[in-house]
């Protein structure tokens, strides 16, 4: 095994990228907040950007077999601060989902996100079979299952959600056979469709869960409520036409009819004011990413590595899905955040310390 | 380092190209998405954004102004405050409205009933829940801007008319315009406008309408305002100067008093009207504001109609009256012979039937007339002799010079809904009764009883014309009006001379019905009329009383001979003649023409152009109050007597 690997292995695409996606991100942020009382957000944003930078290095130095190996230690810690987090969490908005560290609000889904990645990168590598068998999976499924259920219970619907993905594409690249999946297709399918059909719903969602799910399918029915959001996120990406109404000039962002137009919905104040060449630019970006993460997990050393890295990849295009559909109107409010665009501390440093796991892979493909 | 992981490499390559694939599809598809609402949908979300930004409150243009012939303004404007609520957010207005309901001390239900109502229009006009602001309102929605962004004051203009319902029928009055007007007006008038209803602001509403502005402001996503656009500025109505004398009018408002009837001042020369009174009369200011559906179903049940304007839409037998086109008839063709006499022994015996005249009815005196000529007949209005004259010209005849003068037809007066009267001829008996026309029917008609029906205006405009020669001046209330319609119907030159001569006798010889009127100095002249209501034999079978006292006219004029002046005066059900209860007003209003005119000569400037409303001045001025007279229910509308027999006067 070759010691400390050199700067060359480090994927410099991958990190140009990441940087470029963040510059929207910083650039987005500065407008929708400028005017305001939340000016000066986009600094705190460069911030955490250069606080996940190193974090990111210090962990591609840490070697992944190392991390994996502690993995059900880490599956463990995390169950232990999902529980912790509901019975001290700090609750804000309706929901507990933080717990301080050095002063700052940590979201714990975002760090047990990461822990699920090395966890089940590590329980498919140890599979190690072509076929995945039912026994194998079913376990999978349990053991991300009591995880996400505490999250839900948080209630945190959206993260818990980026376990599923988590699953699917490890059992994916596990060796998934056929029928398991269309048994699992149904199954999810039926899932889904009873989160839909109120009478069951009811005793699946919170209620503010089932507004949401509610004003996303009639939101012109009560156009202040909680359609609101969705009608004025589809205001003002439409608005924005081809070629956008140029930064700082988005009515729908300047005047603050975008909810949370600095985080969750910031494609949509990027849409209205770079209008579709800014969100071609955008997508654009977040597709090479993703290729590029696929690409890695193709040339990683072992079966470990690349699972990691599909992880990784699962992870950010879910998220990447999901806010995008929600700001076109495509999908209910989830309250999950656009990798790097977004404003956050916890979810970028989450997106650093999982890029950071992909290039400890990276620059270990040749080692022995 | 455990060994779980060694030789573990095998990667699955080609599930890993699937998984590009699938990333470049969910991108593709997102592209998709973005591209339907910004290239494809993107005006309908730029028009929505647009009308998230920018909020539109109405500047509302200040209606015209009318001025009376010399500059003194009669109607005009107030400004007042309307509360507006701002509806874009249903369930921000819910939940307010029991605040704004308290605030502005409006029935919660009585709000929601307005939102109800409002349920058609789009959801981003704003609705006037409260027309008239107090300065609590103001101090309310000031103070609550913060946390009920919902309320917007919008300034207004309230039309001012003069008090005591001053020339209210001719300026008729302002309200909310109804469905009809909103169609008919091309876009340019909403719900909730005002426009005129009635009289000339119906009449003048696309001069005296302005176009109303725009003041639009730029709101952020709580409705607070952070900005301003460009006002659109409202073009304000235009004003118009009437035909009208203030002075002219004030007298005509006085003398009438509160008596059932109607007054019209005309200037047969140009048509000019110079006053116009009905009564009962309502005030239009109550109407300036909002009027409540119960106030409005009273105003229109009301037996008196107050809301008729009896100038132009009373259709009434024009009695005596109606003897000088009878006359007039009878010197033209010569049937019979100008030097035609009778004698009258109080009735005269036709077709088997004895028919009276109204001196049979004398309660002093002789009961007769004696032997008159055309003059002495007109003098004393002889019953008899006229029927003598009527069966002689017959209907036809007759209804040639009666139509030629304006009976039966509207005068095309610059005022909607004119009613034309009735004159009868053989033909309409036969199309609109579906019977032979009675030889005796004439009798009845040559002294304006039977089917015939004027309006008052019609014989101040028919007897000016006929004393200024045979032109007819189209009646209008517009100062300075253009292309006057005029009639000419030739009357040869001794015909007039013998006519006027009568009906300057009327008011200036011994004898005549008018006599009482006579004034000094001017060369008043006129004739008089007493129409019953119900004929003589009906009366005797109902109870005797004033239930159907009969209707008082009197129509004058001077000078004797192409006049400057020509009044009718009807007083209705006053129970005495027609010289005694209309023939002061008409002589009052004449008098105080030459008095002003005099005035003038003398060198005394009136108030000049432009003077300033003085509602002080005016208060006093119009609160003259008559001797109450008893009014009775009436039907107005085209009273047909039966065509019994005679008039008095």
């Amino acid at each position: 095994m070759r010691e400390a690997p050199g700067t060359r292995d480090y994927d410099w695409w991958l990190l140009a990228i990441l940087l470029a996606i963040c510059s929207l991100g910083v650039i987005e942020i500065y407008s929708a907040t400028h005017g305001s009382n939340l000016a000066g957000m986009h600094t705190k944003q460069i911030r955490w950007l250069v606080v996940g930078f190193i974090l990111m290095f210090i962990l591609s130095r840490l070697d992944y077999h190392l991390i994996l190996d502690q993995a059900w230690i880490l599956y463990l810690i995390g169950l232990v601060a999902l529980v912790l987090v509901l019975l001290v969490g700090h609750t804000r908005f309706g929901a507990k989902r933080w717990i301080p560290i050095l002063g700052e609000a940590f979201q714990v889904s975002e760090l047990v996100k990461l822990i699920i990645i090395v966890w089940l990168a590590r329980f498919f590598a140890e599979v190690r079979t072509d076929e995945l068998s039912l026994r194998d999976l079913i376990k999978a499924g349990l053991l991300v299952g009591l995880p996400l259920a505490l999250i839900l219970k948080q209630p945190d619907l959206g993260t818990a959600m980026v376990l599923v993905p988590l699953l699917v594409v490890g059992a994916f690249l596990g060796g998934l056979q056929w029928q398991h999946a269309a048994i699992f297709s149904l199954a999810g399918a039926l899932l889904i469709g009873s989160v839909f059909y109120p009478p069951v719903s009811r005793h699946i969602l919170k209620p503010y869960q089932r507004e949401r799910i509610t004003s996303f399918l009639h939101p012109e029915e009560d156009a202040k409520g909680s359609g609101y959001q969705l009608l004025q996120s589809k205001i003002a990406v439409g608005s924005g036409g081809f070629w956008g109404k140029g930064f700082g000039n988005g009515s729908q962002n300047q005047l603050g009819y975008i909810p949370v137009r600095y985080s969750d919905f910031i494609m949509s104040a990027w849409a209205e004011e770079q209008g579709f060449k800014g969100v071609l630019l955008a997508l654009g970006l977040y597709m090479a990413l993703l290729l590029r993460l696929v690409q890695n997990a193709q040339r990683a050393k072992d079966r470990a590595g690349m699972f990691l890295v599909m992880g990784v990849a699962a992870a950010l295009g879910f998220h990447v899905l999901v806010n995008v559909a929600m700001v076109i109107g495509a999908m209910p409010v989830t309250g999950i955040p656009l990798p790097l665009m977004s404003y956050g501390g916890s979810a970028t440093l989450f997106v650093f310390l999982a890029i950071g796991l992909v290039m400890n892979v990276r620059i270990r493909r040749f080692v022995n | 380092v455990s060994y779980w992981f060694r030789n573990d490499n095998r990667l699955p390559q080609a599930r890993l190209a699937v998984v590009s694939y699938v990333i470049v599809g969910m991108i593709g598809v997102l592209l998709i998405g973005f591209w339907k609402l910004q290239v494809i949908d993107s005006d309908k979300y730029s028009q929505w954004a647009e009308r998230n930004r920018v909020r539109s409150i109405p500047v509302i243009a200040p209606r015209g102004r009318m001025l009376d012939r010399d500059g003194r303004v009669l109607v005009d404007n107030y400004p007042s405050f309307s509360v507006l609520l701002l509806r874009d957010d249903p369930s921000l207005v819910m939940k307010n409205l029991p605040a704004i309901a308290d605030g502005l001390g409006v029935p919660i239900n009585d709000l929601l009933d307005q939102l109800d109502n409002a349920r058609e229009l789009p959801k981003f006009q704003p609705i006037v829940i409260k027309p008239e602001a107090t300065p609590a309102d103001v101090a309310f929605i000031e103070s609550h801007h913060e946390d009920i962004p919902l309320l917007e004051m919008l300034m207004v203009h309230r039309r001012r008319y003069l008090p005591n319902g001053f020339m209210a029928h001719a300026s008729g009055y302002v309200g909310e315009v109804s469905e009809k007007q909103i169609e008919d007006s091309n876009g340019k008038l909403r719900p909730g406008d005002f426009a005129g209803k009635s009289g000339l602001e119906r009449q003048y509403n696309d001069i005296l309408q302005g176009t109303d502005g725009m003041r639009r402001v730029i709101v952020n996503s709580v409705g607070k305002e952070v900005d301003r656009l460009p006002t659109q500025e409202a073009i304000p109505g235009k004003q118009i100067q009437l035909s009208i004398d203030y002075d002219l009018q004030q007298v005509a408002e006085t003398s009438l008093g509160q008596r059932p009837g109607a007054v019209v001042a005309l200037d047969p020369r140009n048509g000019e009207v110079l006053a116009m009174v009905s009564r009962p009369t309502p005030d239009p200011n109550d109407f300036a504001i909002r009027i409540s559906a119960k106030e409005w179903k009273d105003l229109n049940d009301d037996p008196l109609h107050p809301l008729l304007n009896r100038a132009i839409q009373a259709q009434l037998a024009p009695g005596s009256v109606f003897k000088i086109i009878t006359a007039t008839a009878m010197l033209e063709d010569h049937v019979p012979s100008e030097n035609f006499t009778t004698f009258c022994p109080g009735y005269g015996v036709f077709f088997g039937r004895q028919y009276h005249c109204y001196v049979y009815y004398a309660k002093t005196g002789a009961k007769s007339h004696g032997e008159l000529g055309l003059h002495g007949a007109i003098l004393k209005s002889c019953d008899v002799f006229f029927y003598n004259v009527g069966i002689r010209l017959g209907i036809d005849r007759l209804a040639h010079y009666a139509i030629g003068f304006g009976i039966g037809r509207k005068t095309g007066i610059d005022l909607p809904s004119e009613e034309s009267g009735l004159m009868p001829t053989q033909e309409w008996v036969e199309r609109s009764l579906h019977r032979k026309w009675y030889a005796g029917e004439v009798i009845s008609v040559a002294i304006g009883q039977g089917a015939v029906t004027t309006t008052p205006l019609q014989l101040a405009r028919m007897i000016g014309g006929i004393a200024s020669g045979g032109v007819f001046k189209q009646p209008h209330l517009l100062k300075d009006a253009q292309n006057v319609g005029e009639e000419r119907f030739p009357i040869s030159e001794p015909t007039i001379e013998k006519i006027t001569d009568a009906m300057y006798g009327v008011v200036n010889e011994p004898g005549g019905t008018g006599g009482h009127l006579k004034l000094t100095g001017i060369e008043l002249s006129g004739k008089s009329g007493t129409a019953q209501v119900i004929g003589y034999n009906k009366m005797a079978l109902v109870k005797k009383g004033t239930q159907f006292a009969d209707n008082a006219w009197f129509v004058g004029y001077a000078p004797k001979r192409n006049p400057e002046i020509c009044v009718a005066a009807l007083v209705q059900e006053s129970g005495q003649h027609g010289g005694e209860a209309a023939g002061p007003v008409v002589r009052d209003i004449v008098k105080a023409y030459y008095d002003k005119k005099n005035k003038k000569l003398g060198g005394q400037q009136l108030t000049a152009d432009g003077a300033q409303f003085d509602p002080n001045k005016v208060e006093h001025a119009a609160v003259g109050v008559q001797p109450p007279a008893t009014p009775k229910p009436q039907s107005e509308a085209t009273t047909t007597p039966p065509p019994a027999r005679s008039d008095q006067n």
